[in-house]
């Protein structure tokens, strides 16, 4: 059984791996590559499950009688393109935290929050752009 | 026309999306989130009224015929889900025109509208969708959305809590994503009917234990289920005003949802309730939810974290009444599930209105209020007492059918659980009513009456919960009809 499903042992430690450098790093980017990891793990189990032995690629083809199954195949993609999504969302905020603090480590960031918080600095989301933010701009 | 109603529900606020982005105009933008809320509250509406003599209408996406296409189902149990997230949606669309406009810079005003269209598009559709794989694809549209939206929050600190709530919102649905693989390995088919229908001949399947682990692990992360609730303070105190509204309200309700439908439409009660410790799992997680995060939510020193934490045991009195599996339970959940959403709406309406023309929500800014701010103050009082269960509020009414619920399946120690935490909530929402009423302000200031949007909307859901609790017919009526589809005995 081991032999056989070899291939889900492999994807299993490379999910374990990714989940692991989610939670043991503080530095944000390396969060992303963990979540990637994670998610690429469960990209290659779907991928899996689609193998038929001796199965070739479902492109009809004369002379072949065993196709793999497309379908698995299919839905990863969409969900490839949900990873993407959430990877480059990810990065996004990633450049917008170190715009606003200056460090992508999150205890950093966390520091630099308590101690902006004892000063009472403002501490607004945004760079100069953003004008009226406290003030009563909207009108009824 | 009526015939594609579960589908349009779906697309109108899809297509309202692009929209927003490509015309670049705030008004415009407005105008299309609030044109696609109010009709999906209308086809919400004509679909819980053609079903509600117990038909359940089948639509196949695109004209393909299910199993192999996608299915839309709509039956009893998720047109109180679809109506609830499509009139919070209006509600949210009448209050943020004016919030917005205070909180986030013109430029990004048309995107942010479009992020809340793809975000209602997502609750919708994760609502309405009667395929394992689409729910997904759903989900993430909604995940992606909410993040972008925390984003904008007013202050810095919005950012890394958009951040953490993408990492671990990735994470709880990429465990959905493996839950619904193993399932589909084991059965070949991923329309949620046909799985219900061929699960039962392989219950014992160690695999399928595995899918029913990583599908209900991956939700409760969306729903926030302590302890994996970690994301949800940040994300609902740190967002726009606007936002929180919207979120607080539906996000985590559908999750529930989803999860309900996955436990006793997909895997069956049998194997989730009956060989599976979900029952006992669920009402320990629930108990330690209503203890710890109302604890946690007397300490907090800012309204909205305090608003943020009080969710968190709300979400653990919903999963208290699903976890016993019985029909009185999640009929409970059901009617909870509507009736906090209001109320919790409305709260945050209120903190919305308190940032803006206080500056802030932390409870020292807040003292005085009463005096300064009557109205605003009126009806966090209302909805307050609505959050603690006073007789005649929404909130009693569905605290006093989970409490028969539990009496009549013998869970006394988690009845006790349930007045205990209902005492905290007494707590911490009389802290806030003693910041606004009792301290007084070091200066008198005037403060600016709230635009009238914003009032009108936190109005309308503050007067919605106390007509839930005084009339519950209507609400307790589509609560029944969800759990008899649900648990398969008609009251």
């Amino acid at each position: 059984m081991t032999g056989g499903h070899y291939i889900f042992w492999f994807v299993f430690v490379l999910m374990v791996i990714g989940l692991y450098a989610v939670i043991s790093h503080g530095n944000l980017v390396k969060k992303l590559i963990g979540l990637n990891l994670f998610q690429i793990g469960v990209f290659m189990f779907y991928i899996a499950l689609g193998k038929v032995e001796d199965g070739r690629a479902p492109i009809v083809e004369e002379g072949v009688e065993v196709y793999s199954h497309p379908l698995p195949h299919v839905l990863i993609l969409t969900a490839i393109v949900v990873g993407v999504a959430t990877t480059s969302l990810g990065l996004a905020l990633a450049i917008r935290i170190y715009e606003a603090y200056g460090t992508i480590e999150e205890d950093e960031v966390i520091e630099r929050d308590k101690a902006a918080e004892q000063d009472g600095t403002a501490e607004l989301n945004g760079t100069a752009e953003r004008d009226g933010v406290r003030g009563g701009e909207a009108g009824p | 026309m009526t015939a594609h109603l579960p589908a349009l529900q779906v697309v109108i606020p899809l297509l309202a999306a692009p929209l927003c982005v490509l015309l670049r105009s705030r008004t415009i933008a407005w105008l299309l989130f609030l044109a696609a809320a109010v009709a999906a509250l209308v086809c919400a509406s004509v679909l819980a009224w053609q079903v509600a003599d117990g038909e359940v209408i089948h639509y196949a996406m695109g004209g393909w015929e299910p199993p192999a296409g996608i299915e839309y189902v709509i039956d009893r149990a998720n047109v109180p889900v679809l109506i609830l997230v499509a009139a919070i949606g209006v509600a949210a669309a009448v209050y943020c025109r004016a919030s917005i406009a205070a909180e986030i810079e013109a430029s990004r005003i048309p995107l942010f509208y479009a992020c809340l269209c793809l975000n209602l598009t997502g609750l919708l559709g994760i609502t309405a969708t009667g395929d394992a794989f689409n729910a997904f694809v759903f989900l993430e549209i909604t995940s992606l959305s909410s993040y972008a939206l925390v984003a904008m929050g007013r202050r810095r600190r919005a950012l890394l809590a958009a951040f953490q709530y993408l990492i671990v919102g990735t994470i709880g649905a990429t465990f959905v994503l493996i839950g619904i693989g193993l399932a589909y390995a084991v059965t070949g088919t991923l329309n949620m009917a046909d799985l219900a229908q061929r699960l039962p001949d392989i219950y014992g399947n160690r695999a399928l234990g595995a899918a029913v682990i990583f599908v209900f692990v991956g939700l409760a992360i969306k729903m926030a289920l302590f302890p994996l609730h970690g994301w949800l303070p940040g994300a609902y105190a740190e967002s726009p005003s606007a936002v929180s509204v919207f979120l607080s309200a539906t996000n985590t309700k559908v999750a529930i949802y989803l999860l309900l439908r996955f436990a006793f439409g997909v895997f069956g009660a049998a194997l989730v309730f009956g060989r599976m410790p979900i029952t006992e799992v669920g009402l320990v997680l629930a108990c330690l939810a209503m203890l710890v995060a109302s604890a946690v939510a007397c300490f907090q020193s800012d309204f909205k974290y305090l608003l943020a934490w009080s969710s968190i045991a709300q979400v653990g009195y919903i999963v208290a009444g699903f976890s016993l599996a019985t029909s009185d339970g999640v009929t409970a959940a059901y009617l909870h599930v509507i009736n906090h959403a209001v109320i919790k709406g409305a709260l945050f309406a209120a903190a919305g209105i308190v940032v803006l023309r206080l500056g802030a929500a932390r409870l020292s800014d807040m003292a005085g209020m009463g005096r300064t701010m009557p109205w605003t103050f009126a009806a966090i009082v209302l909805a307050g007492l609505g959050l603690v269960g006073v007789p005649p509020t929404a909130g009693f009414v569905s605290k006093w059918v989970l409490a028969e619920a539990l009496i009549a399946d013998g869970r006394w120690a988690v009845l006790a659980v349930l007045l205990v935490s209902s005492l905290l909530s007494l707590v911490y929402v009389g802290r806030v009513i003693e910041a606004g009423w009792f301290r007084r302000h070091s200066e008198s200031v005037a403060v600016e009456r709230p635009p009238l949007t914003m009032s009108a909307a936190m109005w309308a859901l503050v007067l919605v919960s106390l007509v839930f609790g005084l009339v519950p017919e209507w609400p307790l009526s589509l609560a029944e009809g969800a759990s008899s589809v649900l648990v398969g005995v008609a009251k």
